[in-house]
């Protein structure tokens, strides 16, 4: 059954549709990745799953409830997680607090399980540091632990590897592939090989439109996805 | 004296308000519209303009109209001068940030009030008008078609308040003409728009908003010097103009040249006659609760389209 | 010591300072000390929503207002007692507070502080409006003999100092308990990042409003006490002039600090006592101080002490 599904959703900036009559299965467990040029309408997109933005048409529904008409916090509160493609933290705050108030939201023990998410992405003994004070990966990094701690029926991770070290990146890779199936996975993402190694299928957006939808190895060597990125480059 | 009678002195009345009220809020809403900042001195400038007005007009002596005059160039051009300093040597060293501003400007308004009341002094002082004729209005009716009443009661206003009316209009004329046809016009507004865009193209935005904040004070001060032979100059004066401009900035959306304009005139209007209807808290409390809805209900509207 | 021990006892300790400096100061410094005292729980309510929350309100004169009014109109014109009429204020100050919050919470930045100042001078004007009642800028005297609470004849200096040491203490720990609770930490979150707090799930208006709510209740206590421990109710205190003032005892003082309020009131308070000394014009010092403050001392005095030596102060 799908966690997640959209029909014909749309958003329009003034004359430019960023997201046109998308319509999206995400089923329960799966790891998908949504790929597609800069400016393709990803970061629109799953923003108006997680209510950041009104869409100018369509629905969303989430573990089978129509959830369209729910403010952003009330879409996070049944078990969607959202980090920011921009990296948003609470930059005077500690990296412990910032994972606090993430397990404090649902009602979690904040002294047992913040250092064990830090542990997950590997910024345990940075939990006094202020989060400003973090490298950018690093912020990167808290931002994933941020999301974990919400412990998500949906996790939405908006270009996570996005400053990395590869040997984070790879950390990373077997973090997102230990998430499933009990936390479905929804990963926008550049670096083709992060796609490669943990997406089980992959959703290209192009245009605001999907243009490709299937199995990893199926859709990369679809001509019209690599025409996009092409002329995503070329642009 | 007649309803019709009464309606055309609160109009007048009302046209006069509304003619200071427009060049103060003016002032208010080019700071706001290319700045982006509150400046919560702006009634203080305002008084300041009054207050000068007075010390030009007792220091020259001779015909009334000499140091009205006088008052007329100086006041602005020494408030112009003053914010100018103040936006170089404060509201800059804060960034503009909206926070710090708002905080820095509410210092400044009490400094400038609490050195006036050291200097000038607490009591309220008239500036003699320049000239006054009392002018007869005529009212109309449909017998009579227009005629002018005669006895107690009869409508009249001054030549001094028509010449308040007609000064207001010329120097909003020369705004616009400075905005639409000059070149420091078009930087202004080009750092409205864009500010990061206007420094690219190598607009001094220092020097622009040096400029803006001086205007805008320069014009509340305007204001005050045709007020005061009317009104009277006091070191608490600037509270209202201040209140009532902030009202009018609002309405008539925050940076829109036109919509101050209109909304002043509005509201300039509306205060005067519903003053002389209502009793003027009443119309107080209805026009601040107003300018608080409108914020809340259609700020888009108010802080213009753009988001900053 | 562990840091929630510092914490404790630091607070404890001014609360100990305050309630032995009774016996040992001078009659004036006595008087003065019980009114900062009053005045700091206004401040404490303020920095509520501006310290900790991030809102910074120009109006809080209408909360201080509505508690003071509602607790003298309700002695002076319905006879009640000093008890049921000081909740009747801090209820009027939560009721006013949670409508302008409703409303004003739909703007942000600088259209909600022109939308406080705007409300505030709403109040203002009522209560001008309303003079037959309230007496207008004149104000009304609330009778020695009335303010007899508990056995505790108010008008005298020291059952008025301990009143007012009970109500600061009151309204310190309940803040220092807030932003110690899950709430307060929401509400710091929101200040610092409020998208970030909305996508962990936070519902940021609640939590916003709750604040307005309390800052709002605090500061009507505040001002319902002064009427009754001072006597005297008037609109004067309904100006923007009291908008301004919390603002800057808070900035002063350090805006999110629980100490804070307190020592920004401390010292403005004589800061502009001494001035009046030599001028009329004592305002003159508060414009002076929150210049300088907006250039040089963004965190205030305890702020700095944060920064600089103590960084668990909370
Ligand atoms: N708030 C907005 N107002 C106007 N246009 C917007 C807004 N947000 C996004 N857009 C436009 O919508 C389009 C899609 O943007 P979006 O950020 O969703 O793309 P993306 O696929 O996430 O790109 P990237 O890979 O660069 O992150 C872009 O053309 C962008 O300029
Ligand atoms: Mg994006």
């Amino acid at each position: 059954m799908s966690l997640l599904s959209t029909q014909g959703l749309t958003k329009a900036f003034g004359g430019l549709t960023a997201v046109s009559d998308v319509d999206f299965e995400l089923p329960q467990g799966e790891i998908r990745a949504l790929i597609g040029p800069n400016g393709a309408g990803k970061t629109t997109f799953v923003g108006l799953l997680c209510g950041r933005m009104a869409p100018s048409a369509g629905t969303v529904r989430f573990d089978g409830q129509d959830i369209s008409r729910l403010a952003a916090h009330e879409r996070i509160r049944l078990g969607i997680a959202y980090t920011f493609q921009i990296t948003s933290v609470f930059a005077r705050l500690s990296a412990h607090e910032n994972v606090a108030l993430a397990v404090r939201r649902r009602g979690g023990d904040a002294v047992r399980e913040v250092p064990e998410a830090l542990q997950r992405v590997g910024l345990r003994d940075r939990a006094g540091d202020l989060a400003g004070d973090l490298s950018y990966g690093h912020q990167r990094l808290l931002e994933i632990a941020m999301g974990l701690a919400q412990k998500p029926r949906l996790l939405i991770l908006d270009e996570p590897t996005q400053g990395l070290a590869d040997s984070e990146i790879d950390a990373f890779c077997a973090l997102v592939r230990g998430l499933a199936p009990e936390t479905t996975v929804l990963l926008i993402e550049h670096n083709m090989s992060v796609v490669m190694r943990v997406a089980q299928k992959i959703t290209v957006l192009n245009f605001g439109a999907v243009l490709a939808e299937g199995a990893p190895e199926v859709v990369q060597a679809d001509p019209a996805v690599q025409a996009a990125y092409l002329g995503g480059v070329e642009a | 004296m007649d309803f019709g009678a009464h309606l055309l002195l609160a109009s007048l009345e009302g046209a006069v308000t509304a003619a200071v009220l427009t060049l103060t809020a003016l002032g208010l809403s080019l700071v706001f519209g290319i700045m982006r900042v509150v400046n919560v001195a702006h009634g203080e400038f305002y008084m300041l303009g009054a207050v000068i007005a007075w010390f030009v007009a007792t220091s020259l002596g001779g015909h009334p109209a000499l140091g009205f005059m006088a008052a007329l160039v100086v006041a602005p051009v020494l408030v112009g001068l003053l914010a100018a300093a103040a936006d170089v040597t404060l509201l800059k060293r804060v960034d503009y940030d909206p926070e710090r501003t708002i905080v820095v400007t509410i210092g400044l308004l009490y400094i400038i009030q609490q050195v006036a009341l050291m200097t000038y002094g607490p009591e309220a002082r008239p500036v003699q008008e320049p000239f006054n004729h009392r002018i007869m209005l005529p009212l109309f009716s449909w017998q009579d078609g227009f005629y002018f009443p005669s006895g107690w009661g009869a409508p009249s206003t001054t030549s001094y308040k028509l010449f308040v009316i007609g000064s207001a209009a010329a120097v909003l004329l020369g705004v616009w003409l400075l905005m639409t046809r000059t070149k420091i016009g078009l930087v202004m507004r080009a750092t409205q728009l864009d500010r990061e865009m206007a420094q690219v193209f190598g607009v001094a935005v220092e020097r622009v908003y040096a400029l803006v904040f001086g205007l805008g004070a320069a014009l509340a001060a305007l204001g005050a010097v045709l007020v005061v032979p009317i009104q009277q100059a006091h070191y608490l004066m600037g509270h209202d103009p201040l209140l009532l401009s902030f009202i009018v900035v609002i309405i008539g959306g925050l940076g829109s040249l036109p919509g101050t304009v209109l909304a002043a005139v509005l509201i300039g209007m509306s205060d005067g006659i519903i003053s002389v209807f209502f009793s003027p808290t009443l119309a107080k409390i209805l026009a601040t609760l107003l300018v608080a809805l409108v914020l809340v209900f259609r700020p888009q509207g108010l802080f213009g389209t753009r988001a900053a | 010591m562990s840091e929630a021990g510092k914490v404790w006892a630091l607070h404890l300790g001014l609360l100990g300072l305050l309630f032995a400096l009774q016996f040992v100061l001078p009659a004036y410094h006595h008087g003065n000390l019980a009114r900062v005292m009053v005045l700091a729980s206004f401040a404490v309510g303020y920095n509520l929503m501006f310290g900790y929350t991030g809102l910074l309100s120009l109006g809080h004169a209408m909360f201080f207002a509505a508690g003071m009014y509602g607790m003298g109109l309700a002695m002076r014109h319905l006879g009640w007692t000093p008890g049921p009429a000081l909740i009747a204020g801090v209820l009027s100050g939560v009721v006013l507070a949670l409508v302008v919050g409703a409303l004003a919470l739909r703007t942000v930045g600088v259209g909600f502080m022109i939308v406080t100042l705007m409300f505030a001078q709403a109040v203002y004007l009522v209560a001008l409006y309303f003079g037959e009642w309230t007496r207008g800028d004149e104000g009304f005297v609330i009778q020695q003999a009335e303010r007899v609470m508990m056995g505790l004849d108010l008008s005298q200096p020291g059952p008025r100092y301990f009143v007012a040491f009970v109500l600061f203490s009151a309204c310190m720990l309940l803040s220092l308990r807030v932003m110690q609770s899950g709430f307060g930490k929401v509400l710091i979150a929101i200040r610092e990042n409020e998208e970030r707090a909305r996508m962990l799930g936070y519902n940021v208006f609640r939590h916003k409003l709750g604040a307005v709510a309390l800052s709002g209740g605090i500061a009507a206590a505040a001002g319902a006490f002064y009427g009754l421990l001072f006597g005297y109710v008037g609109a004067t205190f309904a100006t923007t002039q009291y908008s301004i003032l919390p603002l800057l005892w808070v900035l002063l003082g350090g805006a999110g600090t629980i100490l804070g309020p307190f020592v920004g009131t401390l010292f403005a308070f004589y800061l502009i006592d001494i001035s009046s000394g030599f001028t009329t014009a004592h305002m003159l010092v508060v414009g002076v101080v929150l210049v300088a403050l907006a250039l040089f001392a963004r965190q205030g005095i305890v702020g700095e002490l944060r920064a600089r030596l103590w960084r668990w102060l909370p």
